[in-house]
């Protein structure tokens, strides 16, 4: 009875300090979420403008630009799957890769060969430990990413598309070696509140000029209220270089803001997930702890009554031994 | 007197916003000056360049900005820039070791190239010779 008494007082002192490291990682995400919300919210200007200046250049120019144009017969399709490095978030890896397979079987019906690219040492381990090939893979920023990090990540699927472009029908590498791709998509977890974080597929190339158009007045809306009457794009523009040469420097830019955009809002899905995981860790933890107290009282009382009762035994025995003499 | 409204955004950040007079720019066909009343225009930042706004009190706001787009409507001027900085958050010190740095990587490496370049424009609008 002694050593069971022992044993729980130890397990519940280990739960107490695992309740305490659970809540400290709450803690640090629950002030993550801020930052990153912050960060989401610093990056809207900038996408907002791009995407007019975009809108106003794609009115303008003609629209033959790789970035924009199907290509005709779509082989391969760049698929980036934005995961967390570290764990400990719930299940926000997982329904980012359940919602990634979907995409890639949806890709595979379709007749295009996926590649997959990864942001994020989970995601890298889940393709590694399952023996499939990545491209690609970006670690260390989950966290906290920085526009650099996704201008390089963005540098490479840009790089991958263009060298596509020339790709022969049956997928073959093409003049220049490289065997390309024809779409970019991108699977990330959008932020919705805190409490609701969703993944999402999306096609960023090649774009669909209508679309970008019609996210601009949303996006637009949604943020100053007002009506979208005066963000009209004015007929008549200027150019500096022509509009052709602005749309080559634009395009990749922009895809590169979205890949950040995709990224800020995957970061603070992380930490919100991570910080809801932890709140219920630490809560069964401390529903753990509770218990295992109330068994180690059972367990304390026991003993008293056991060694009560053998006092009193001892003593009617000796009493009665006595009184035999 | 018109005023020209103007938003400075880097992809980060919102940098600058508000009225002024004119702004000077250099796009890739050459230094640029925009009044009131300008007619919609859509230009390419030089590599490297740096931006001028002049403020309604006549001050300048001096801002280096890297790889950007200026954009003039009837409603204002933006500019984007993939980073900027104003020439008063400039570390001239740490922009100088940066140039350097960059210098010594050698010329026909791209990456130190715009490294040089986006140094030689911090230093540029901190009014430093470079």
């Amino acid at each position: 009875m002694a050593a069971s008494l022992r044993a729980l007082r130890r397990r519940i002192r280990s739960t107490q300090s695992t309740k305490k490291i659970f809540s400290a990682q709450e803690l640090i995400a629950g002030a993550r979420i801020v930052r990153a919300q912050a960060r989401v919210e610093a990056s809207k200007p900038y996408a907002r403008e791009i995407t007019r200046v975009l809108s106003a250049l794609a009115s303008s120019a003609s629209l033959d630009h790789p970035l924009l144009t199907e290509r005709q017969n779509p082989k391969r399709a760049a698929v980036l799957v934005i995961t967390s490095d570290r764990g400990f978030a719930g299940s926000y890896n997982v329904n980012v890769l359940r919602r990634t397979e979907e995409l890639l079987s949806l890709l595979r019906n379709e007749g295009k060969e996926p590649v997959l690219y990864v942001v994020g040492r989970k995601g890298e381990t889940y393709y590694s430990f399952r023996d499939r090939e990545t491209a690609d893979t970006f670690t260390g920023f989950s966290e906290q990413p920085n526009y650099p990090d996704a201008q390089e990540v963005g540098r490479v699927l840009i790089e991958a598309f263009t060298a596509g472009e020339d790709d022969d029908e049956d997928g073959g590498a093409g003049a220049d070696a490289v065997e390309g791709v024809d779409e970019l998509h991108i699977v990330y977890t959008e932020f919705r509140s805190l409490l609701s974080q969703v993944p999402v597929a999306k096609r960023m190339a090649p774009l669909e000029v209508e679309e970008v158009e019609e996210f601009d007045y949303e996006r637009e809306d949604r943020e100053s209220g007002t009506a979208s009457n005066d963000t009209g794009v004015p007929t008549s523009y200027e150019f500096e270089p022509s509009a052709e040469g602005l749309l080559d420097a634009l395009l990749p830019k922009y895809i590169t803001t979205r890949i950040y955009a995709a990224m800020l809002e995957a970061a603070a899905s992380e930490s919100a997930s991570r910080r809801r995981a932890m709140k219920s860790a630490s809560d069964n933890a401390e529903e753990l702890a509770k218990n295992l107290s109330r068994q180690a009282n059972q367990a304390r009382q026991a003993e008293i009554t056991q060694e009560i009762s053998e006092i009193v035994g001892g003593a009617d025995a000796l009493v009665s031994a006595n009184s035999g003499d | 007197m018109a005023t020209l409204q103007v938003e400075l955004v880097a992809v980060e950040r919102k940098i600058w916003s508000g009225e002024a007079r004119m702004v000077i720019a250099r796009t890739t066909e050459g230094e640029l000056g925009v009044l009131p009343g300008h007619a919609p225009l859509l230009g390419q930042l030089a590599e490297g360049g740096v931006v001028t706004i002049r403020t309604e009190s006549g001050d300048d706001v001096i801002v280096a900005a890297h790889g950007g787009f200026l954009s003039v409507t009837e409603r204002g001027v933006s500019i984007l820039a993939e980073t900027a900085e104003i020439s008063t958050e400039i570390d001239v010190e740490r922009a100088r070791e940066a140039l350097r740095r960059a210098e010594e990587a050698g010329e026909d490496d791209a990456d130190s190239l715009d490294a040089a370049r986006r140094a030689q424009s911090r230093l540029r609008a901190a009014g430093e010779s470079a």
